[in-house]
């Protein structure tokens, strides 16, 4: 730009004073924008500062969460959250796939659309719906039916020992993978009917059935996109509060039983902020919102790389 | 190529030159533009004629990264100056483009006035609608609907309501971006037949992609090509009738015979 | 692509070990499990909204939408407030969060490419992943620890931070996609960049900004947890922004983890009444959206 000659010159495009207004009101919204976000950064670490600076890194590794000695240690929280997003994710990845390879490769037209528009309709619902679901009907559930059945079959591993209470970190997991299965579903098809149709005919030809086609070329061509769904459906469940503070017992405790109750980072913000007395207090439950917040950036970032990478810049929701 | 330096010229082009980012669209154009007449532009795909045409009503320097060199000349003044407002030199230069865009959440009636000043009374708007459509030859076709919703109308319809909205503002120039492009033969007649009807009040500069169409309407033509490095340029500017007959350059005559293009 | 390839060789090789009956079998398990996935997950939507229909019916009637809670004990009393509440910290929410959100996207739309339009649609998109609580941590910090209140306006500001990705991305796309002509056509006859802008492409965009309004409002209806220590909640008529306000989510929140069969009644109720708000607001954008559709040039 710095070569060209002296006569050439960018042409101001906003010249006229009511035009300058307008560029002016706009820059204006967008700095505010801006502003409003990196200050959202600035005052979750502004607020965590008195608890970093008194725990540092043993914030993350001590498992006593004791406001009444002001000692804070938030790895129950962090096992909590973890296992429960993990079977979410798990749960959720498998149904959810499987659903966007019937919608996207085998649902016949009329099907198709009010299905995946059912599906997304889960997504809708509010957190707080499902978290009274959940703890009227699935917790219930889990105590009477599926707890002694898991435990019964599989009850020799530490996973599914322990009395069942209903409430705990497998109902957490389950409520948490309803949430996020319309992420996966919804992104996934959307991947799967973008890859072009001349993989597909070359797999018939060759002479797959239908099902093989999508499982041995479509799937796979489209994993990478896939995989960043899941991601971003995990994404969505770190951070999810209201429904898994229903159903996970809040207790803050660290147990090999899915079926023992739990604690998660963002349950016990809910939890425990309006009681927090001491302001060491507060600053550990705003230390936690900013560990969910580096968590939440990350993994959102990867799943956004990885399904710009398939699809193009088309963002996602 | 006359040089364009006096003042008497309408609308003049010296030494013009265009950009898209790095790569140059047109190079060293200079070129006047007979006043109340038509000039056609023509030539292959790629010479730069839309891109000459847009640099002169400051429509190029939207998109993203286009920039300019050189002088656009309206009455001796350059529309590029440093302090040039782009408005006020887009109401004495309008345009119409190649495809019809009348302004879809408006109606015919709004479109119609868009550009007329603000606080007119019902019945002035009217006027002003009227004559502006009577210009285009769109009147008897839409005085019973004029509340109705402009994209209802036929193609042709469209191009001329958007014709109606360009000599609304009362330009001197009017540029024409392929008018006829995308309409059937009969809505090109008519257009055509507007187009020399026009010149009584405004001068016009039209890109066509169609010889036949340069040799029916215009008076004087002035033909393109771009050059091995894809810079566009004139190559000849002359009366219609002696350029369509006489060429005097064989790449023109080239291009008329059908050998290319 | 490497994966297409060695995906077709796999085919292949399954052409080659398997007999076709075999694998005609394996592939209808296969297609019936996909679709019991499909059909699961939509049971499962349909079961929760079935039983929040069955349970909530019974608590709908004009005092459940009209009166104040009652204190344990005594019986009757509704979610009043509750609804007044979300009502107006929403409205409040949307107000904020249209100019800053069309502001930004009509400056995304029009200064497209460069750094600072990229670094704006990062931080729009850090935003959006965002956990609810963490943004209500933010309002506390901002509006309610030093003014020492809880109020429904620190309630609103965090919705309106919910809603501001959504509105942002949105509107960006729906100028974007007002055809250049458009554009180039009310520039052309004169007009500045603000008149047409305003009067010409935003116009053309609206049903989609709509669109996107109503998903954004889709979002923050029933949105808990930033309520818990903003708004936190209230016994009263409240009609004050700067004071602590009832919300409809809110009150289902407490009412649920209640001991109380009679508040957990009217919590089924109260949930009744979000799922509905909720569903008529995701119908109505689809249809909006598809009236957009029709409207294209």
């Amino acid at each position: 730009m710095d070569n060209l000659e002296p006569r050439f010159r960018r042409v101001a495009r906003f010249v006229s004073p009511v035009d300058r207004g307008f560029a002016a009101i706009v820059y204006a919204g967008s700095i505010l924008f801006a502003l409003l976000i990196i200050g959202l950064f600035v005052e979750l670490v502004l607020g965590s500062w008195p608890s970093i600076a008194a725990f540092k890194f043993s914030f993350i590794w001590k498992s006593e969460w004791d406001p009444v000695s002001n000692k804070f240690g938030a790895l129950p929280m962090i096992y909590g959250t973890v296992v429960s997003s993990f079977i979410a994710i798990a749960l959720a990845s498998f149904v959810g796939i499987m659903a966007a390879v019937y919608l996207s490769d085998f649902a016949p037209r009329w099907l198709a659309n009010p299905l995946s528009f059912l599906i997304e309709l889960l997504a809708a619902v509010p957190s707080v719906v499902y978290g009274l679901w959940g703890l009227f009907v699935l917790a219930p559930f889990v105590r009477t039916g599926l707890g002694p059945v898991l435990q019964h079959v599989l009850g020799w591993t530490p996973l599914f020992a322990g009395p069942i209470y209903g409430v705990g970190l497998l109902t957490g997991g389950i409520i948490l993978s309803l949430m996020i299965v319309p992420t996966v579903t919804a992104i996934s098809r959307d991947i799967l009917v973008a890859i072009p149709r001349d993989l597909r005919e070359a797999s018939m030809a060759v002479g797959t059935t239908k099902w093989e086609m999508a499982m041995r070329v479509v799937l796979p061509a489209a994993r990478v996109g896939i995989f960043g769904a899941c991601v971003l459906a995990l994404g969505r469940a770190l951070g999810e509060t209201i429904a898994v503070t229903m159903v996970i017992g809040n207790r803050p405790q660290i147990s090999a039983s899915l079926f023992a109750p739990s604690y998660t980072l963002a349950s016990v913000i809910a939890n425990e902020f309006t009681e927090a007395t001491t302001s060491l207090y507060i600053s550990a439950l705003i230390e936690l919102g900013l560990i969910l917040f580096f968590v939440s950036m990350i993994v959102n970032g990867v799943a956004r790389l990885m399904i710009w990478s398939v699809r193009g810049s088309d963002r996602t929701a | 190529m006359t040089a364009a330096t006096q003042t008497d010229q309408l609308l003049a082009v010296d030494d013009l030159s265009a950009y898209y980012g790095d790569r140059k669209a047109i190079g060293n154009i200079s070129l006047a533009f007979r006043r109340q007449a038509v000039t056609a532009l023509i030539g292959p795909s790629g010479c730069g004629k839309t891109t000459l045409l847009r640099c002169l009503n400051r429509i190029h320097e939207v998109a993203f990264d286009a920039h300019v060199e050189g002088r656009v000349l309206l009455e001796g003044r350059d529309i590029y100056d440093n302090d040039a407002d782009p408005m006020k030199i887009r109401r004495r230069i309008g345009m119409v483009f190649q495809r019809p865009n009348p302004f879809p959440t408006l109606s015919i009636l709004e479109n119609a006035t868009v550009c007329s000043p603000r606080g007119l009374k019902r019945q002035q708007r009217l006027e002003a609608a009227e004559r502006a459509l009577r210009l285009a030859a769109l009147w008897d076709e839409v005085k019973d609907k004029l509340n109705t919703s402009a994209v209802r109308l036929s193609g042709g319809q469209q191009q001329r309501l958007c014709i109606a909205r360009a000599v609304a503002a009362q330009p001197d120039v009017l540029l024409m971006d392929e008018p006829t492009a995308s309409l059937d033969p009969i809505a090109t007649a008519i257009i055509e037949e507007l187009m020399t009807s026009l010149t009584d009040e405004y001068t016009i500069v039209a890109v066509t992609h169609n010889m036949q169409q340069a040799a029916r309407v215009s008076d004087v033509t002035a033909f393109m090509l771009a050059d091995e490095t894809g810079v566009g340029g004139v190559v000849e500017v002359d009366e219609t009738a002696k350029l369509f007959t006489h060429p005097t350059d064989p790449r023109t005559e080239d291009y008329i015979s059908g050998r290319f293009g | 692509m490497a994966s297409s390839s060695e995906g077709l060789a796999s085919a292949q090789l399954a052409l080659r070990y398997a007999g076709l009956r075999r694998r005609r079998v394996y592939a209808m398990l296969g297609t019936g499990l996909a679709l019991f996935c499909a059909l699961l997950a939509a049971a499962v939507l349909l079961a929760v909204l079935g039983y929040v229909v069955a349970q909530g019916i019974g608590s709908i009637n004009w005092e459940f939408l009209t009166q104040l809670p009652h204190p344990i004990g005594v019986p009757g009393g509704g979610v009043g407030n509750g609804i007044a509440g979300s009502f107006i910290m929403i409205g409040i929410a949307t107000a904020m969060a249209i100019p800053i959100g069309l502001l930004t996207g009509i400056y995304l739309a029009l200064f497209g490419r460069g750094p600072i339009p990229e670094a704006l649609r990062f931080l729009s998109d850090v935003l959006s992943g965002i956990p609810s609580i963490a943004i209500g941590l933010f309002a506390y910090a901002v509006l309610v620890a030093p003014l020492k209140h809880f109020s429904a306006f620190s309630a609103s500001f965090a919705f309106m931070m919910l809603m501001l990705p959504l509105l942002v991305r949105t509107s960006e796309q729906a100028i974007r996609t007002v055809p250049q002509v458009v554009r180039e056509g009310a520039l052309a006859l004169g007009m500045s960049n603000f008149r047409a802008t305003v009067r010409i492409v935003i116009p053309t965009a609206m049903p989609a900004i709509m669109t996107a309004l109503l998903l954004a409002i889709a979002r923050v209806t029933g949105e808990t947890a930033p309520l818990l220590f903003t708004a936190f909640g209230s016994q009263f008529w409240e009609f004050n922004p700067a004071n602590p306000m009832a919300e409809l989510s809110l009150q289902v929140f407490t009412y649920a983890i209640s001991p109380y069969p009679t508040w957990q009644a009217q919590a089924w109720g109260g949930a009744l009444l979000l799922i509905s708000a909720v569903c008529i607001l995701s119908v109505g954008a689809r249809l909006m959206l598809r009236r957009s559709q029709g409207l294209q040039l």
